[in-house]
């Protein structure tokens, strides 16, 4: 079955969503990315959603879900690029995503996570985009 | 009532039987969709609402089938879904159709939302009669 | 029209071709006065006339919305829209039709009955021919005012970049859905493409907020904050700042300013930039 590639770089684990997910993927992904934090200590969680053109009710549930694991774990996550027309389906649908922040792109995420997480070995965007 | 005249007989079936099968009804909506030129934002609702419905069709209908239409109503063309299972039918729609509500297992039925999502909404349902919901979304 | 009548009307439109298009002429001019030329009335007349005559030729009953009669209304769609881009009234566009029930009068010869009805079968498919031609003429003038509003749309709602990092989308006159949609779709997606996580919506040229108006914004804000940014709204007057509160709307944790300018520097404290005034330099 197909999995969600999940990269660990410094303190932080980065997820690049780039198919369409089906609920079995997304649920392992949650599971994946738990085992992961652990492994890994990591103290951040960037999840990329710019290839993502649907976000519904399942999909939003699991990224609260991953956002509540984590902190839990002591990470936080960061859900990036999120598509206009998928804010504007959500806001229609009624999800507001609970526990879930937000940034603009991978760079802004990165900041965020830097700025709550000042001591974290958190990557630079070219760090991130590789050579 | 539902306006859609002159429809085609059905475009595309799609089972709903798995998992993969909601990313399947997706994707032909997707596609149902881009033909009748609706607007990416239009787009992106309709294929969201499908999903919440051929969910819904999976996991409290048992499971059943989505079938597609492009429509016209002469001026403007539109995507016609309707998703079909023969599972125990839903006892209360008023509350099922009022925001927030969910079942026990903490799952929405996701009706109202994806009411707000589409043009036209229509529920057939009955206890122990399975459940019927057809949806209509139109180009502007 | 039926069967017997149509061939009557066919061999009229035939006969009769020379006298009715000088007739038809005529009335077309006098209701036109001037509007089109001689030699383009001249034309108009001959291609309906040869269309109709084929309508009418082709045996069995005359319908408008036949086979039969697919090429006249061809010809009559064509000239309506053609008429209707340029903005002729209905009147100008329908006269060369309903002059030719006129015509049709003029060349009648006796006064039995049986021409009579004739006529009067005839007058009625003219005006079927009038009808039609009125509603192409309709269809046109309703695109185009569409395409219009289109273009106004684009035009009335820029979203200009302020400062790094800070858009602002000034919103003026009435916010209906369509728009609303617009400005929204359109704010979003500047956010997006250039990284921007302010916005500043200014509402100082909307005369009126209701409900709906509120909504709208409202929905904007939620969907730009899932995106990871934020807006300030801006130009909020003292009558307005009445209305909401007395409407119930409520803007919880969403920053409000009066003037555009104070928006900008609460963007810009916020996103950590400091604006110093430089010394006076003595002479």
């Amino acid at each position: 079955m197909e999995r969600v590639p999940v990269l660990n770089l410094g303190d932080v684990l980065l997820v690049s969503i780039q198919i369409d997910l089906s609920d079995e993927i997304a649920l392992r992904l949650q599971d994946d990315l738990a085992e992961r934090i652990v492994a890994t200590g990591a103290q951040g969680v960037i999840i990329d959603i710019t290839a993502l053109d649907i976000v519904d009710s399942f999909v939003g549930r699991t990224l609260s879900t991953i956002a509540g694991i984590s902190r839990v774990l002591d990470a936080d996550t960061v859900v990036v690029g999120m598509r206009p027309a998928v804010a504007i389906t959500l806001v229609e649908l009624g999800l507001s995503l609970p526990g879930v922040r937000t940034a603009l792109n991978v760079e802004q995420g990165l900041r965020r996570l830097q700025a709550a997480r000042p001591h974290a070995a958190v990557p630079t965007v070219e760090a991130v985009a590789g050579p | 009532m539902i306006e859609a005249d002159r429809t085609r007989p059905a475009d595309g079936i799609v089972r709903i039987a798995g998992d993969q099968d909601i990313v399947r009804v997706r994707q032909a909506v997707r596609s149902a969709a881009v033909e009748a030129r609706l607007s990416l934002v239009d787009q992106t609702k309709v294929i969201t609402a499908a999903s919440e419905l051929a969910r819904n069709a999976l996991t409290h209908g048992g499971g059943g089938r989505a079938e597609l239409r492009g429509v016209s109503n002469g001026r403007r063309s539109g995507v016609r879904v309707e998703f079909v299972d023969q599972g125990p039918g839903i006892t209360d729609l008023d509350a099922a159709l009022t925001d927030g509500f969910t079942t026990g297992t903490g799952l929405g039925l996701g009706l109202s939302g994806a009411r707000r999502l589409v043009d036209e909404f229509e529920i057939e349902t009955a206890p122990g009669e399975g459940t019927r919901v057809t949806v209509v979304k139109w180009s502007r | 029209m039926d069967a017997e009548t149509t061939s009557r009307f066919a061999i009229t439109l035939q006969t009769n071709r020379e006298a009715l298009t000088k007739h038809w002429r005529a009335a077309t001019g006098a209701k036109l006065r001037g509007r089109q030329t001689e030699s383009e009335l001249t034309a108009q007349i001959e291609y309906v006339h040869a269309a109709l005559l084929a309508a009418a030729s082709s045996g069995g009953a005359l319908d408008l919305h036949g086979q039969e009669s697919a090429e006249l209304r061809a010809v009559l769609t064509e000239m309506s829209t053609s008429r209707a881009r340029v903005g002729f009234t209905p009147t100008e566009t329908t006269a060369a039709i309903f002059a030719l029930k006129d015509a049709l009068l003029a060349t009648a010869d006796g006064e039995d009955s049986k021409q009579l009805r004739d006529y009067l079968a005839y007058a009625a498919f003219v005006d079927d021919m009038g009808v039609y031609t009125f509603e192409a003429y309709a269809a046109t003038r309703e695109s185009l005012i569409a395409d219009q509003a289109d273009q106004l749309l684009e035009i009335s709602t820029p979203v200009v970049k302020l400062w790094d990092g800070v858009l602002a989308v000034p919103l003026v006159g009435t916010l209906d859905s369509a728009r609303a949609q617009v400005v929204t779709e359109r704010l979003l997606q500047a956010l997006a493409d250039t990284g921007s996580p302010y916005a500043i919506i200014d509402i100082t040229g909307v005369p009126a907020v209701d409900t709906q108006v509120a909504q709208h914004v409202l929905k904007t804000i939620v969907a730009a904050r899932l995106m990871g940014a934020d807006c300030i709204i801006s130009g909020i007057r003292p009558q307005i700042a009445q209305t909401i509160v007395a409407l119930g709307i409520e803007f919880a944790d969403i920053v409000t300013k009066s003037t555009l300018a104070d928006a900008l520097m609460h963007a810009l404290r916020t996103s950590g930039v400091e604006l110093v005034r430089r010394p006076e330099r003595t002479a």
